[in-house]
C-alpha cells in the first residue's frame, strides 16, 4: 500500500526559551503502522505528541496529518480534522464531574449528529471493545483504579471512530499484568479498526510487543526510524543504552518466544 | 490522498419493487455526519421486511453498525446479505447493545431524607472540623511560644506581603470610591435640610465603624480567601500536603498557621487604609458638593466620631481577619483530590466566609451600642 502518510513531520523546530529541543525533526508515519517514539527523557517526546496534537506548535517546520497541513483552513475544517484522531493521556485526562458513560459519551454528544439511543449503544460497545463491565458505566473517576482510568480513556479516543491513535504513555503507572493486558489490548483495537498509531513509551515490554516501527528521538532529531530489529542493530549511544541494557534484553527475549 | 477517497453513504430502494435496498459507499462516522438525519430516516423507512443488500459498502465503522442496528429495530432483518466482516461488525454492536449500561439512580423521597440527613450531619462534621482546626492552632500557638525557633517567620512574611500589601491597591479604589458615592448621596438629602455640615459624621461614623470592616471584609474573602483555599486545595490534589505530612512537618504550623496569623495582623492594617481612602473620597465630594474645606471636615471630625469607633473597627478588622484566614484554610483542607470538589469548596469558602463575618458584624453591633455613639 502506498498512500499519502498519515503523520508527517517536517524539519521541526522546537524551542523552549533558550534551550533548543528539536533541530530539524523528522518523521512519516504511514497507514495502518504502529509506531513507537522513543528517546531520553527531556529529549521532547511528549512535546512531539503535542505538536501532532496541535496544543504546541513548532517554531519552525510543518505538521501534516492526513496529508493536510493541521493548522491550515478554517476552525471548522480544523475542528473536523482533529476529530479524525483519538489522544490517550498519560493520566486519562478524564472529566472529573461526569461518569464512565458520560465520559465516553462526551464527544459524540458534541458532534449533535447521533441520537440518544444510538449513544447508548455506541457507549456500550466502547466499553466492551475496551473490556470494561456495563456496571461501572455509572462510576466517577475518582471511583476507578489506574488501569480503569486508562481504559474509559481509551474508550472515549475511540469514540468518534479515529483513524489515527495517538498514545502517550500508554502502560506508566500501571503494575505488569495490567499492563500486559492493555497492550493486548490496544493490539487488538490496532488489527480490528485498522488503526494508525503513534504512541509515546520508555517501557521497552510494550514496544517489543507492539510497535511494527520505532523512532528514536535523540540528539533533537530522529536518529533512527525501522523496525525494532534494524533498531537494535543501529549503532548510537542512547540506543545500546535503550536496549541494551539487562531489562531492554530481556524484555526483547521475552517477546521472541511468545512470538515462535 | 487518504482524506479525500471518503464515498458518499448511499441508500436506494430498488425500482423494481421487489423491496431490495441498497446501501453503498462508506458507511462511517465522517461520512454519515454530513447527512445524518436524511440517510437515518431512509434507513428506518426501508423497515425491517425489505431485503437489505450491503455488498456495494465499501467500509463500516462502529457509528455506521449502529445506525443500521436501530434501523432495524435492534434485531437481525429475515433476508440480509453483507460480507463477514461487516456481519462481525454490526455483531459486536448487536451484543453489546443487548447488555444495557445501568441508568444513574433515578432522586426519590428517601435520596431526600438521605440528602437532608447528610446535610445536617455534614454540618455537624464541619462544626467538628473547624473546632478541630481552632483547636491545633492554640496548640500551634502555645508551641511556637515555648519553642521561638519554630516560628515559620518566613512564611508569615510571605502571607503578610500576599494578603496585605498586594490587596491595598484594590482596597483603595474601592474604599475611594464607595466614599465619593456615600458622601454625594447623603449630601443632596442633607442639602434639603440644611444641615450639611453633619456629612461629617454621617462619614465618619459609617465608615470607620462599620464600612470599612465590612467593606475590607467581603473585598479579601473574595481574593485572599480564595486563594487560600485553592492553595490548600491545589496542595491537597498533588498529595503535597501528604508529603509535608510524611516529612514530619506540622501542615497545621506550616501552612495554617502563617495565613491565619498574617491575615488577623493585616485586615487591621487594612481596614485604616482603606477606610482613610473612603474618607478622603467623601472628603472630596463633600468639598465639590457642600463647598466644605478639607480644613473643617479634618478638624470636625475628631469631634463628632469619638476615638472608640476607630478602636472597634480595627479590633472588628482584626475579628473579621481571622475569621476568613480560619474558614478559608478549614474548607481548603476539606477538598478531595478532584477538581469538582475543589471549585465547590472554594465558592463555599468565599459564601460562608461573608457570612460569617455580616452575622459576627450584626452581633457586635449589638454588642458595642453604647460605646463610641456622641
Amino acid at each position: 500500500m502506498n498512500a499519502a502518510p498519515v503523520i508527517r513531520l517536517d524539519g521541526i523546530v522546537t524551542r523552549f526559551g533558550a534551550n533548543l529541543v528539536h533541530d530539524g525533526l523528522d518523521l512519516e508515519v504511514a497507514p495502518g503502522e504502529l509506531v513507537a517514539l522513543v528517546g531520553g527523557s527531556g529529549s521532547g517526546k511528549t512535546t512531539v505528541l503535542r505538536h501532532v496534537i496541535g496544543l504546541t506548535r513548532p517554531a519552525a517546520g510543518e505538521v501534516c496529518l492526513f496529508g493536510e497541513d493541521l493548522h491550515a483552513g478554517s476552525p471548522r475544517e480544523r475542528q473536523a480534522r482533529q476529530r479524525r484522531f483519538g489522544v490517550l493521556f498519560q493520566h486519562g485526562a478524564l472529566f472529573s464531574a461526569l461518569n464512565v458513560a458520560q465520559n465516553i459519551g462526551f464527544p459524540l454528544r458534541e458532534l449533535r449528529i447521533a441520537t440518544r439511543a444510538e449513544t447508548r449503544d455506541l457507549i456500550a460497545l466502547k466499553m466492551a471493545m475496551v473490556g470494561l463491565e456495563p456496571e461501572t458505566a455509572v462510576l466517577m473517576p475518582a471511583e476507578l483504579s489506574g488501569g480503569m482510568v486508562k481504559r474509559v480513556a481509551l474508550a472515549r479516543a475511540l469514540a468518534l471512530e479515529p483513524e489515527l491513535l495517538l498514545l502517550d504513555e500508554p502502560t506508566a503507572g500501571l503494575d505488569p499484568e495490567r499492563s500486559a493486558s492493555f497492550v493486548e489490548l490496544i493490539r487488538t483495537l490496532h488489527e480490528r479498526l485498522a488503526l494508525t498509531v503513534l504512541m509515546v513509551t520508555h517501557d521497552v515490554d510494550t514496544i517489543a510487543a507492539l510497535a511494527t516501527k520505532v523512532a528514536v528521538l535523540a540528539d533533537r532529531r530522529i536518529v533512527s526510524y525501522a523496525s525494532l530489529e534494524d533498531t537494535m542493530a543501529v549503532e548510537h549511544p542512547f540506543i545500546e543504552r535503550f536496549f541494551g541494557g539487562e531489562h531492554g534484553r530481556r524484555a526483547l527475549a521475552r517477546s521472541k518466544r511468545t512470538e515462535t | 490522498m487518504n482524506g479525500d477517497t471518503l464515498q458518499r453513504p448511499t441508500v436506494a430502494l430498488d425500482a423494481d419493487g421487489a423491496g431490495v435496498l441498497r446501501l453503498g459507499g462508506d458507511w462511517t462516522l465522517r461520512a454519515i455526519a454530513k447527512d445524518a438525519e436524511r440517510l437515518r430516516k431512509t434507513l428506518r423507512a426501508g423497515g425491517p421486511d425489505v431485503h437489505w443488500v450491503l455488498d456495494d459498502v465499501t467500509r463500516l465503522d462502529s457509528f455506521g453498525a449502529t445506525l443500521l442496528w436501530q434501523a432495524w429495530g435492534r434485531r437481525w432483518p429475515d433476508r440480509l446479505s453483507l460480507d463477514a466482516s461487516m456481519r462481525a461488525t454490526i455483531e459486536r454492536v448487536a451484543v453489546s447493545a443487548a447488555k444495557p449500561l445501568p441508568d444513574p439512580r433515578p432522586f426519590t423521597l428517601v435520596d431526600a431524607i438521605i440528602v437532608l440527613g447528610r446535610a445536617v450531619l455534614g454540618f455537624r462534621n464541619h462544626l467538628v472540623d473547624f473546632v478541630r482546626l481552632l483547636g491545633q492552632l492554640c496548640l500551634d500557638l502555645l508551641h511556637v511560644l515555648a519553642v521561638p525557633r519554630d516560628w515559620p517567620l518566613r512564611e508569615i512574611s510571605a502571607n503578610l506581603f500576599k494578603v496585605g500589601v498586594k490587596a491595598m491597591p484594590v482596597a483603595a479604589l474601592v474604599g475611594f470610591l464607595i466614599g465619593v458615592v456615600l458622601s454625594y448621596l447623603s449630601a443632596l438629602q442633607l442639602r434639603n435640610f440644611g444641615a450639611d455640615i453633619f456629612i461629617v459624621d454621617i462619614l465618619g461614623l459609617g465608615i470607620i465603624r462599620e464600612l470599612g470592616p465590612v467593606l475590607v471584609s467581603v473585598l479579601v474573602a473574595g481574593r485572599s480567601g480564595s486563594a487560600m483555599t485553592a492553595q490548600l486545595g491545589v496542595m491537597r490534589v498533588t498529595e503535597e500536603i501528604d508529603a509535608l505530612s510524611a516529612m514530619g512537618v506540622s501542615r497545621s504550623l506550616r501552612l495554617v498557621f502563617p495565613k491565619v496569623l498574617a491575615l488577623t495582623l493585616a485586615m487591621p492594617l487594612l481596614v485604616m487604609w482603606t477606610s482613610s481612602m473612603a474618607l478622603l473620597g467623601g472628603m472630596i465630594s463633600a468639598w465639590v458638593q457642600l463647598d466644605l474645606s478639607f480644613g473643617f471636615f479634618l478638624e470636625t471630625l475628631p469631634r463628632v466620631v469619638p476615638i472608640a469607633n476607630v478602636y472597634i473597627g480595627l479590633v472588628k478588622g482584626a475579628i473579621f481577619g481571622l475569621l476568613i484566614a480560619l474558614i478559608a484554610c478549614h474548607f481548603g483542607l476539606r477538598v478531595q483530590p478532584n477538581t469538582e470538589s475543589l471549585s465547590s469548596n472554594t465558592t463555599s469558602s468565599v459564601v460562608t466566609a461573608i457570612t460569617v463575618v455580616i452575622l459576627v458584624d450584626a452581633v457586635i453591633a449589638i454588642v458595642t451600642r453604647s460605646i463610641g455613639v456622641p
